[in-house]
């Protein structure tokens, strides 16, 4: 399998040799970084010369507190803040160029590979072209980032919401949008219908998140010491 | 001369054919479908986001209600993804007992497309019988979790328990008398084990009653012979996955191509169809059932012969026994840490994938080295498949709609997740 993937990461490699950003082989996952605007170049150069005729998955990703513990951000309550202690409290650095990323999974059949495409998404609003017409599977996993992470897509025929109810505002999975929510519904018997008001509860986080950098392996050797 | 002017129609979100809350806007030339656009949504909780706010072991039960007709397979999909990241195997007692609960899971999958394709397209007694099946499996469910659906069985690391020495037995009531009692008791004197290897001597005449009575029946194949028609090329720029890319012809099957667990040691064979119609997609799972059973016939030899652990020793992930927290304080500080905090997986990304029953399962997880995931993406194979409904309805009747969502076999819970 190794092998495999290093041979298909050489031969990447040199033909993206001008394009590619990063490339790196993680727990035999390949993945490539290219700039948003060689996105249909480098698609149809992978579907075509290498084989990959199946998206298999698209998605958005929002790098906004990567790398934050929950004491960190602004959002959440003070229940933990007396636990904040500056020696479990390690941030790990944010490398990621922009906010937004697309991330294209795509598989060969023929060849039995898979490769990760990144693209990190410029502009604001975040806006990439479409390659509905490389792969037709892209039709809806792009309707769902616009819908979730209000990513534009250049070309594509229909980009209506697609997860989110009729009327909705705001993009859910984007970090700065509240897991609870913004509104809240509810009927009115007076008005005899169904209204949107603020939500009336309070964002609660149970299990503040913790950065422990190499906890597990540091102390996995230790155990293995002692047993 | 009066215009004449197309029928738009709104199917579901309450049809019982629907299968679950999928509004199908239809516009009509007659009975002629023109154009269908799918509005989905109305299942939809957030679960990716969800899961960004819990440690890493308290998303495993959301992914139960994915599809929440293949539970455990999810399941697997997520824990595999975490294990990934860990850089840990679980042990191979407990490898075998997820494949072998994998294709319990695929049966009850199967069984329950089956009851619902067929009373959709007009025989009623089709969901009857794979009813009867459903039950026996949902009871191992039962028996290994204590729950008939969302079990929350496998855990990084491994699975919850061992499987146990008996099966829950039925009870005397009013409704069952001395002899019924003895005969539904008959198969569950044993192990769990037992009742599963006598559910795969029963299970290959079950399908052959059921095929008794669609494979050459008249109806059945007028309904499906012919409809829904996707070519392989196609298949494949839709992103299809599962029985419905190996219907269209195309040998694809990840637990023989890229085999997980302990896949690469059973021995089973990859039906595919040749016309890419309903029809053949009815074949192709038929025979999944049959292959499955087979496959777990050869995990039940191989758990009776190889007791051990089901769950790896490491309390850092895993944890610790119920009676040793009683006594040890290394384990109960073990315990409070795992249930409080939960445990950081290093950074990185990775995407597992599973021969899911409906076709390509993925989970794509990044972590930033924190004790929640950053970013989980579910990747769920019907999503692909309702994209491509209007592409696989355009031109048939009405009435052939209901045949192409049931051949698709839809649920809410992973499209909307």
């Amino acid at each position: 399998m190794t092998n495999q993937y290093q041979t298909l990461l050489d031969a990447v490699q040199v033909r993206f040799s001008d394009k590619a950003h990063s490339l790196h082989l993680y727990l035999n996952e390949l993945t490539l970084e290219v700039a948003a605007k060689d996105l249909l170049t480098v698609a149809t150069v992978l579907r075509d010369e290498f084989n990959f005729e199946q998206l298999i998955d698209l998605c958005g990703v929002d790098y906004l507190e990567y790398g934050q513990a929950d004491w960190d951000t602004k959002r959440g309550n003070t229940g933990f803040s007396r636990g904040v202690s500056k020696a479990i409290n390690q941030a790990t650095e944010n490398r990621h160029q922009e906010r937004f990323a697309v991330v294209y999974h795509l598989l060969s059949i023929s060849n039995n590979q898979r490769i990760r495409l990144r693209i990190y998404v410029p502009d604001n609003p975040p806006c990439l072209d479409s390659v509905i017409d490389v792969w037709n599977a892209a039709n809806w996993f792009e309707r769902e980032a616009f819908d979730l992470f209000g990513i534009l897509f250049n070309g594509h025929p229909d980009l209506r919401r697609l997860l989110t109810d009729y009327g909705f505002v705001g993009h859910p999975f984007r970090k700065d949008f509240p897991l609870i929510g913004e509104v809240e519904m509810r009927y009115d018997p007076n008005k005899g219908r169904v209204v949107y008001e603020p939500v009336s509860i309070e964002p609660r986080i149970l299990v503040p998140r913790v950065i422990r950098r190499d906890q597990h392996s540091k102390m996995t050797q230790g155990e293995q010491k002692h047993g | 001369m009066a215009e004449i002017r197309n029928y738009t129609m709104n199917f579901g979100p309450q049809h019982p054919a629907a299968h679950g809350v999928l509004r199908l806007v239809l516009e009509l030339d007659g009975e002629v479908i023109e154009r269908a656009d799918p509005h989905i949504g109305l299942l939809h909780r957030a679960t990716e986001k969800l899961a960004e706010s819990k440690p890493f072991t308290q998303s495993v039960p959301y992914m139960d209600r994915l599809d929440y007709v293949s539970m455990m397979c999810n399941e697997h999909a997520y824990v595999m993804a975490i294990e990934k990241l860990l850089g840990v195997t679980p042990p191979i007692r407990a490898q075998y007992i997820r494949v072998m609960f994998d294709e319990i899971t695929r049966i009850l999958n199967h069984l329950m497309w089956l009851g619902a394709h067929a009373l959709d397209v007009g025989a009623m007694s089709m969901f009857l019988y794979a009813f009867r099946e459903r039950e026996d499996l949902m009871d191992c469910y039962e028996a290994v979790s204590g729950a008939r659906l969302h079990a929350a069985y496998y855990r990084p690391g491994g699975v919850y328990r061992d499987l146990p020495n008996e099966m829950s037995q039925y009870q005397a009531s009013k409704w069952h008398n001395e002899k019924d009692l003895k005969r539904m008791n008959e198969n569950r004197q044993g192990s769990l084990l037992d009742f599963i290897e006598d559910f795969t001597r029963r299970f290959p005449a079950c399908v052959d009653d059921y095929e008794t009575l669609l494979t050459d029946n008249r109806i059945w194949k007028q309904r499906t012979v012919g409809i829904g028609v996707v070519s392989p090329e196609r298949a494949l720029q839709l992103g299809f996955s599962g029985p419905m890319l190996r219907g269209s012809g195309i040998e694809w099957d990840l637990r023989k191509k890229q085999p997980y667990e302990v896949y690469a040691e059973m021995d089973f064979d990859i039906p595919v169809g040749v016309e890419g119609d309903s029809y053949d997609r009815y074949l192709v799972r038929m025979e999944e059932l049959r292959q499955s059973n087979r496959i777990i016939k050869q995990c039940v030899d191989w758990l009776r012969q190889n007791p051990g652990a089901v769950m790896l020793d490491d309390h850092k992930i895993t944890p610790p026994k119920r009676e040793a927290m009683k006594a040890d304080m290394e384990s109960l500080i073990h315990h409070f840490k795992l249930f409080t905090e939960g445990y950081c997986v290093p950074e990185g990304e990775v995407y597992s994938a599973i021969e899911h029953p409906k076709g390509e399962f993925g989970i794509y997880l990044i972590s930033d080295g924190a004790n929640k995931p950053y970013r989980l993406k579910i990747r769920a194979p019907g999503f692909a498949h309702l994209a491509a409904i209007e592409e696989m309805v355009k031109g048939h009747m009405l009435a052939d709609v209901v045949a192409v969502i049931g051949t698709q076999d839809i649920v809410f819970g992973e499209i909307d997740r």
